[in-house]
């Protein structure tokens, strides 16, 4: 039984040896295949005396295993290698771009837009939208502005007609809102407004968000609070508001609400006017003569309208610095809001 | 308004710098736009006069010039050319800090010592005038320091009010918000009336005096129209900014500063008759003091006199009938005209001026009789003269009514959240010139004939706010119940469709609403746009039809600035007038341009074709989740290729449209022919329907390809019908994965490869089931379009 060991050695060499998985298994089939040279042993048993045989056949089964687990072993080892090999061989560069395409973006106005929405959505406030061809009565009577008022001069509205007119401002749509639906109201109204003027400071189409605010019992205290914690939620900054009075014929009291430069936190700068201040919204208590024109009793209730120019929210928000890059729509301009 | 803060000072004097009055009136809903030192920083001037004036022996243009400052008399070269000997003018002596840092030092000029400098009024920071040396008057004492004698450490203050606020229009009332504000005395200069020194009288009708409800006039005889304006006046005025025009119209200018109050100065003998205050004739014509002619209607209102249109009422006097070097009787107007009736007129004639102003916003019609003595008085004093009567026409009917204003203590509360004192709330409004009357739970208030603007009681409690000071309100959060809003789930929000089409790589744009008539025209030829009565240009004149006349001039300006791929969407709305009704509804419109990707390594370059942008397109109908209900059919658009566009119908109605570009419009536009456009009505793409579940057949799914030939002019998706309808409920999913024409085609034929997979609900299918259908639908297509299967 010498030559047993020997085969081992040499089955465990030719194993070591193997490689490939190939050269692995042909070593395997050669050793312990059906007709491998270690199964062949077995076969001899037969022609051993009867009490050696136990003792043999247990030798060759030792053998048999050992090769076994060498090939187990290297299989196993073979397989790795192949392994690191073919991950080597896929390696990709991982830093080239991925492919396809960027996706757009929205348009600063309307990204500025959604964020007003969003804020009063969350207090409440329904959307409203009303036509932007607009009639007289809605965009000028009906918010107290007569015919002859000197306010209208301010306005320089587009006509088509005597009483038909690109709206000027986005308050006929409270008019709209108070004609069809019955207090208590929490409404704002975003969209597109007019003017006929064109120049550094002013482009003849800019954005505009009206609020309207109808209930019992609401007061111009109320109307501070909601445009502060506004103002300090858009901007995301704790900075100072101050109301100042001001004259809207369809508020009363009314007010303008100044906040701190937030180019320079308030200590005076170019934007600001060396003011420390920017001029950033409108608003007031409801007239009574606006409540009496869509038949709301001024004595039930009370409310207050803001608006706010949204061009102006977003120069000072993202520190763009001409207006009339807005409606230019160049994609370099366009692409820095994705 | 703008005026002089130490003008201001004379009537009311708070201990106040001049950033804190006008920190102050600004808070105080009195806007200051700005204040400004009325002279530039600067030290060492005086008044010197020129003794004599020498030609400078090496320059034509400069002269020497002996000047007197007070002590020895100074050589100084200039080179103004208004120096002359006898004149006084503002002389930086050696030493001197003129504005800008500017030194003088002794010098020479072209070789001759100079010790000074005589100044213009720029080179003083008091006006951008540089015409020459500031002439002062003959008067001025030698040797004065110039701050001093002309009162420059002042301000110019300048509030820009909101149109309710009339009455500070003037600087009285200024004076009296700050005395308010302040809680001071308010006290102006004493105004006595002026006794009649003669008898002349002249005629004064009113013949409208619903708009002219008074009418004050008084006759001035044997003035001095070259008397010279005092320098104290004109420098108010300037401060006030108003330029010095003689004597007689800077004290009516002055009234007006001072007062509020316009009046004109007629030139006595250029009337005829008498004064008639009436509505214009249709067809009569005015000369305006500015020379302007103008056509007057029934709605002008006039000042006349018995041959002739003299003035526009309030508004501006006529050519021909002022004050003049050679005026000897003056005719005085201080009238009160209604604001409905001045308001909007001198817009009309491309008119505004400080008197429409002030009389479109309402002026004090109490004040008239105060305002015409006072000028009166400033008249005699510098012009001399004797004043007759005053004469008056008044219709107390048409003059302003004031009716006391209830106001309510618990209102105030309830408007403001917060009530101030009894006591103070009287204050407030006694000061503001109001008759306070106290009674149960509030008061009766009468505002003052100068306040057109406080008949409710709003306005008193915005007064009461006012003066409290908003910043000192109470702020708080507003309480309501909390009520759900409805959250229809069958409509897609613009906020979806938007989000879609940036995550497929587009742009959104937001253009003009009004477009150039021109690129509409080539757009949609067929529509009639809405045309604005004043555009701010012809390129903006007509307001667009469809969103593609702002994406293509987009296109356009984005192409002229190096982008070669262009990927941009519009959400808005367009305004077109179709059967006599004006419809503005919202459309989604896009426009692709350029490569399909952008520059990369991965994939092949390639240019987006109607394909790739209608796969933008599906995934916009389907956000509604009524996919199904949406079909596209070869159609037509004068815009659009007519062989590449694409009718989109949702039930069979049109709702948008999808095409190349027309070649001949890219031509015309100099943009690329390969330019795709769409354009969606959006409330219809917004009306989908919420999700609803179908069972899940436990039985598995057959597939089934089948590649049939068919003539170039039967469309896929008269095939894809025919498939659905053949098949039934047993039609999974429809794939259409080859089209193939060329070599084993016949010319005039292509190939097209559908694979139909097919599931039963309630068993699996057999081979002999699959057979079946596909075998119906060869035929079915075979029947109705000639197809055949492709070997």
């Amino acid at each position: 039984m010498e030559d047993l060991g020997e085969l081992q050695q040499q089955a465990i060499a030719a194993i070591e040896q193997a490689v490939d998985l190939k050269t692995l298994d042909d070593a395997r089939v050669h050793y312990l295949g059906k007709k491998g040279v270690l199964t062949e042993q077995l076969k001899t048993l037969g022609s051993l005396p009867h009490e050696e045989r136990k003792a043999a056949g247990q030798k060759i089964n030792e053998a048999k295993q050992a090769v076994q687990q060498a090939i187990e072993a290297r299989r196993a080892t073979l397989e790795q290698e192949e392994m690191a090999s073919r991950l080597a061989a896929d390696r990709i560069d991982v830093t080239l771009p991925g492919r396809g395409s960027r996706s757009g973006g929205l348009h600063p106005v309307t990204r500025t837009l959604e964020r007003i929405q969003d804020l009063f959505a969350g207090m409440g406030f329904a959307v409203a939208e009303g036509p932007e061809i607009e009639d007289d009565y809605h965009n000028f009577e009906a918010l107290n502005i007569p015919e002859t008022h000197p306010a209208r001069a301010m306005h320089d509205t587009f006509y088509f007609d005597a009483h038909t007119v690109l709206r000027t401002h986005t308050s006929p749509v409270q008019i709209r809102v108070m004609e069809h639906q019955a207090p208590p109201l929490r409404v704002i109204a975003p969209g597109r407004v007019y003017r006929c003027d064109s120049d550094l400071t002013h482009t003849p189409m800019f954005h505009q968000v009206e609020g309207l605010l109808v209930d019992k019992d609401v007061s111009f205290a109320d109307l501070k609070g909601l445009l502060d914690q506004f103002l300090k939620h858009f901007f995301e900054r704790d900075l100072g508001v101050r109301f100042r009075p001001s004259y809207f014929p369809f508020t009363e009291p009314s007010a303008e609400v100044d906040m701190e430069c937030v180019m320079c936190g308030g200590k005076g700068c170019r934007v600001c006017s060396h003011t420390g201040w920017l001029e950033v919204l409108g608003c007031g208590m409801v007239h009574p003569k606006v409540f009496e024109s869509v038949g709301i009793d001024n004595e039930q209730y009370t409310g207050f309208a803001f608006g706010m120019g949204v061009e102006r929210l977003a120069m000072l928000r993202y520190g763009v610095n001409d207006l009339r890059l807005f409606f230019e729509n160049d994609l370099r301009f366009l692409r820095q809001f994705r | 308004m703008k005026f002089s803060e130490q003008w201001l000072r004379e009537w009311v004097n708070p201990p106040l710098t001049a950033a804190e009055l006008a920190e102050q009136l600004t808070m105080a809903g009195l806007e200051v736009d700005s204040v400004t030192p009325v002279a530039g920083t600067f030290s060492g001037v005086v008044v010197g006069e020129v003794l004599s004036v020498e030609p400078h022996p090496d320059a034509d243009k400069l002269r020497v010039c002996s000047v007197s400052a007070g002590a020895e008399p100074l050589q100084i070269v200039c080179g103004a050319p208004n120096v002359r000997v006898g004149m006084k003018v503002p002389t930086a002596l050696i030493g001197a800090l003129l504005p800008g840092d500017f030194k003088i030092k002794k010098s020479k000029l072209r070789g001759v010592e100079s010790s000074g400098m005589l100044c213009s009024a720029r080179e003083l920071g008091l006006s951008e005038d540089a015409a020459g040396l500031m002439a002062l008057p003959v008067d001025a004492p030698v040797g004065a320091d110039i701050r001093a004698y002309l009162g420059l450490d002042d301000t110019c203050i300048e509030v820009d009010l909101t149109p309710n606020r009339g009455d500070c229009l003037g600087l009285a009332g200024i004076a009296r918000e700050i005395g308010v504000l302040n809680r001071c005395s308010v006290a102006g200069p004493a105004m006595e009336p002026v006794p009649a020194g003669i008898e002349d009288t002249f005629p004064v009708q009113v013949s409208a005096p619903e708009a002219c409800p008074r009418y004050l006039g008084r006759v001035i005889r044997g003035i001095d129209p070259k008397a010279a304006t005092p320098l104290w006046m004109q420098e108010k005025l300037r401060r006030g900014g108003i330029r010095s025009l003689g004597p007689v119209v800077d004290v009516t200018n002055y009234v007006l500063l001072e007062l509020g109050q316009p009046m004109h100065a007629f030139d006595l003998a250029t009337l005829s008759g008498g004064i008639e205050v009436r509505h214009a004739r249709a067809g009569e014509r005015l000369t305006l003091l500015d020379e302007k002619v103008i056509e007057l209607d029934a709605d002008s209102l006039l000042i006349a006199d018995a041959d002739k249109p003299l003035a526009l009422a309030g508004i501006m006097g006529g050519a021909g009938s002022g004050v003049s070097d050679d005026t000897d009787s003056l005719f005085l107007e201080c009238a009160f005209f209604a604001p409905a009736r001045i308001a909007g007129r001198a817009r009309r004639f491309g008119l505004h001026t400080d008197s429409s102003h002030r009389f479109e916003r309402g002026v004090d019609y109490q004040l008239q009789h105060r305002a015409l003595e006072r000028a009166t008085a400033l008249l005699l004093e510098l012009v001399g003269g004797q004043a007759g009567p005053v004469i008056e026409v008044s219709s107390d009917t048409h003059l302003p009514r004031v009716q006391p204003i209830t106001l309510r203590a618990a209102r105030l509360q309830r408007l403001l959240g917060l009530r101030p004192d009894d006591a103070t709330v009287e204050d407030f409004l006694t000061r503001l010139g109001m008759e306070v009357q106290a009674g149960e739970g509030g008061w009766q208030v009468t505002p003052p004939s100068f306040r057109f603007d406080i008949t409710l009681e709003a306005d008193l409690i915005e007064e009461i706010g006012r003066v409290y000071g908003y910043n000192r309100l109470p702020s708080s959060a507003f309480q309501a119940a909390l009520e759900m809003r409805p959250a229809p789930e069958d409509r897609v929000s613009v906020r979806r469709l938007r989000d879609l089409l940036v995550s497929r790589g587009y742009q959104e744009a937001v253009t003009y609403s009004f477009v150039d008539p021109e690129i509409q025209a080539l757009v949609t030829p067929d529509l009639v746009p809405v045309p604005l009565a004043n555009p701010i240009s012809s390129e903006l004149s007509v307001m667009r039809t469809s969103l593609w006349q702002g994406l293509l001039r987009t296109l356009q300006y984005n192409l002229n600035r190096q982008q070669r791929r262009v990927r941009l969407f519009e959400h808005g709305l367009n305004f077109i007038q179709q059967d006599n009704e004006l419809k503005q509804e919202n459309y989604i419109g896009g426009l692709v341009s350029g490569t399909l990707m952008d520059e990369q390594w991965g994939e092949p370059e390639r240019v987006a074709d109607f394909f790739d942008v209608k796969a933008d397109v599906e995934a916009l109908l389907a956000l509604g989740g009524r996919a199904e209900a949406y079909r596209f059919a070869a159609g037509s658009h004068p815009a659009l290729h007519p062989g590449q566009t694409a009718e989109i119908l949702r039930d069979g109605k049109r709702v948008g449209w999808l095409g190349c570009v027309h070649p001949e419009l890219a031509r015309r536009l100099d943009i690329e022919s390969k330019t795709f456009l769409f354009e969606l009505h959006s409330a219809t793409v917004a009306q989908g329907s919420a999700a609803s579940f179908r069972e899940i057949s436990r039985f598995p799914s057959v597939r089934r390809d089948l590649a049939i030939v068919v003539d170039e002019a039967v469309s896929a998706l008269a095939l894809q019908e025919v498939i659905r309808e053949t098949c039934g409920d047993q039609l999974l999913e429809l794939a259409l994965f080859d089209v193939y024409r060329g070599k084993g085609v016949e010319k005039g034929r292509k190939s097209i490869a559908f694979g139909l997979i097919l599931q039963e609900s309630s068993r699996t299918l057999t081979d002999a089931d699959v057979e079946s259908v596909a075998l119906r639908v060869v035929d079915r297509l075979n029947q109705n379009f000639g197809a055949t299967l492709r070997d």
